[in-house]
This record gives structure tokens, sequence and C-alpha cells, in this order.
């Protein structure tokens, strides 16, 4: 399937991203290619310790057991693994395809990938974090969390915090937090990929379940800038700027979801996440005057104001 | 005696602690010996957790943000650490 015709995300699809920080494709990857992952996987987790180790990863050539060579980060994505593996077919589902598309354009590069294994009965609670180090935006890259089998509620799915994305912290500085109001552990069906922004907090969750629980999460980088990307057909009509709360507001205009709050929010930090996903919406749609509830707007015309002020245009 | 330290945090959604509680963290001195949390969350607000026994010793304080940083978003900001004492001979 060409680019062209991929079934890419839609303007609510990608507003909820900029909100919340994940967006789940439930089921999405054919059970045949699912049963080919959880043969490929574990061997990709090998594969890795390998590496980690210093041992020869491919000295084992002995058919299905030879080890998989890592890709090296910055292959794009298009050549980083063989079409017939498991995860160049799960790239290449259409719907993971068409989102990988919408957020970080058609040929992004490999950063890593890993393939996590939470064994059945391991009851630890790995620390909430956020992957690599603190980052300034507002380009951004994804991962890709691909359960290949069913998990069950408390079998180690991972656990998440959504609205957390933009948040500036480092790596595991908020592992501190060990219940957040609404955060979530992942369950759900065989197939189903969750994207991650790069920031979202998240962490391994104790399995109390009877099987290994198995994942494979793959980073990837943009190359282009993040523009337009997605359908945006509907976006025009859907985009004021002036949508504002103690105003007018319209419940379908992008500004309604860009407001929404977590549960675990404090109500004036609400306010700096409306304005930090305004800032991400301005990069996404390249519109530099877009905004929700008016706080960039107001703070921006006080400063035109000031700068004539100082610079001797007022008369 | 054998004295031991729980402590409880809170992250609550204002700076007093009336605050309903957004967040929550217990380190148990006692190794689960001692009396446990229950509820999700295990207290409404701050006070709650006062009336219950805990005795706070810490708060965050009142920053103003750093100049050029004041749109951003980071850690919680309304922190509260307590504690109790439990004796595991009693």
């Amino acid at each position: 399937m060409g680019v062209d015709s991929l079934p890419l995300l839609t303007t609510d699809q990608m507003a909820s991203f900029v909100a919340r920080g994940f967006l789940r494709l439930d089921a999405v990857v054919p059970p045949e290619i699912n049963a080919q992952a959880m043969d490929e996987l574990p061997r990709l987790f090998r594969s890795w310790l390998d590496e980690f180790r210093g041992a020869a990863a491919h000295d084992d050539v002995d058919g299905a057991d030879a080890e998989v060579p890592l890709p090296r980060s910055g292959t794009v994505l298009a050549d980083a693994y063989a079409p017939e593996s498991a995860f160049g077919r799960m790239v290449r589902v259409p719907a993971v395809a068409g989102a990988i598309v919408s957020l970080v354009g058609a040929d992004p590069v490999i950063d890593h990938h890993f393939v996590h294994i939470k064994t059945a009965g391991d009851l630890h609670a790995q620390g909430l974090h956020m992957d690599a180090i603190v980052d300034s935006g507002p380009a951004f890259d994804i991962q890709l969390f691909w359960f290949p089998h069913d998990v069950a509620p408390r079998e180690g799915g991972t656990r998440f915090v959504p609205g957390s994305h933009l948040r500036r912290v480092n790596m595991d500085d908020v592992a501190r937090y060990h219940h957040l109001a609404g955060e979530q552990y992942y369950s759900g069906d065989a197939g189903t990929v969750v994207i991650f922004h790069q920031g979202l907090w998240h962490a391994g969750a104790p399995n109390h379940g009877g099987r290994d629980r198995v994942m494979g999460k793959l980073r990837l980088n943009p190359t282009v800038p993040q523009v337009r990307l997605w359908d945006t057909s509907d976006l025009d009509g859907r985009n004021r700027a002036d949508d504002h709360v103690w105003a007018q507001t319209e419940p379908d205009q992008v500004a309604a979801t860009l407001r929404g709050s977590e549960p675990w929010y404090e109500p004036s930090v609400h306010r700096l996440e409306t304005v930090q996903r305004a800032v991400l919406w301005r990069y996404l749609t390249g519109d530099p005057t877009f905004d929700v509830d008016w706080y960039l707007t107001r703070t921006e015309r006080r400063d035109s104001l000031a700068s004539r002020a100082t610079s001797g245009a007022v008369s | 005696m054998s004295a031991r330290q729980q402590v409880l945090m809170l992250w609550l959604s204002g700076p007093g602690l009336d605050g309903r509680v957004l967040g929550w963290t217990m380190f148990d001195g006692t190794a689960g010996a001692g009396p446990q949390l229950d509820g999700d969350p295990p207290y409404p607000t701050g006070v709650h957790a006062l009336q219950d026994g805990w005795r706070m010793i810490q708060m965050s304080p009142l920053l103003p943000p750093a100049p050029g940083h004041e749109r951003e978003v980071s850690f919680l900001k309304h922190e509260f650490v307590f504690e109790r004492i439990v004796d595991l001979d009693a």
C-alpha cells in the first residue's frame, strides 16, 4: 500500500494525541503477525542482551535460533527491518503505517527498538519515568508499544500517565509518584499498538497473570517538520484561534479537545498545560496564531505593545 | 520499644492542606507490619490525613517561576510529606 493510500489519522485523533500524549490502535495487527512476533520478539531481546554483554551476537547461525541483527540508529524505517520480519510486517500494517506517517512523516528513522518481557509472577513495579532525557519541544519522537497477545488487567500491561508528556522532567525523576489519579494500566486485545509521545510517563507493571507479557517497543525520529501530515480535510473549519472558555466556545473546535484536563492536574497547572498544547498545535499546523482560551494571544499582544513603547514607535 | 517510621507523600490540588489528593506514595518502615493505606485515594484531602493521625513534616515552598520559564510544566507543585511512628511491640 502506497503512502498516498494509507489511512491517515484524523484531526480528532491528532488533537487527542497532543492533549493526552498517546493514541491507541486496538487490535490492528493481524493474528498471524502477532504469532510471528511471539516467536521472534523474545529472540530480539536475547540479541540485545548479547550486544549489551559484548557477546558475539551472530555466532549462533542455527536456523530459527539465529539472532536477528539490531538496526542501527538512523536507519530509515523502510530499510530497517526485512519486510517479512515481525517488526517489518507490523510497521507495514496500514493502520500503523498511516499513524506513523501522520505523526512523524513518511521517512522517519529508527532510534532503537526494545523488547520488554514481564515474566509471569514478576511483581516488581518499575519506577515511573520518561524515556531518554529531558527534551525541549515542540518536535517530538514517537514510541510504538506493540502488544502481540491479549493482556488482561493486572497482567503486566504498561502503566502510563495520560497528559504527562509535556512536563519537563528527566528520566526517572518522577519515580516517587506511585499513584496518580487517572493513570492507566494497559490492557487490551492482541495486536494493539499504543503510540506514545516521547515524553509520556510510564513504567513496567507487576504481572499477576500466569504467562509472560511480551511487548515490542519502537522509537522513531521524524526527519521532516511534522506539519499537517494527517488528514487535514476538516481542519480549517475547526481551528479557530478565538475559541475561549470564558467567551465563546464551539464543541467541534480543536480547542475543545486541547483544553481537556486530567484527574491528576492541579487546576493552576492545567492552564499551563493548555498553553503548552497550543504551542505544540501551532507547530503541527504551521499556524503561529492558533490559541486556546486566549492565553498566548493576550500576552503576545501585550509584549508587542511593550516592544513598541521601548523602541520609540509610540508617538 | 521497636519504633518504625511510615512516610506518606501526598500531592494536592492546591497549596493548602485542604486541597484534593491527586497522587500519593507511602514508604513503609514497618515492611508491612504496621497499618496500611486503604482507599483510592487513601484520603480525600491532606486534612483528612491529619485527622487520621499523620503528622505533616514538610510542604512544598511557594516559589515564583524562573524568569523565561513561566509557562513550563514539570513536577507536581504541591507536595506534602507526613509521618507516623509505629511501635511494632505494641
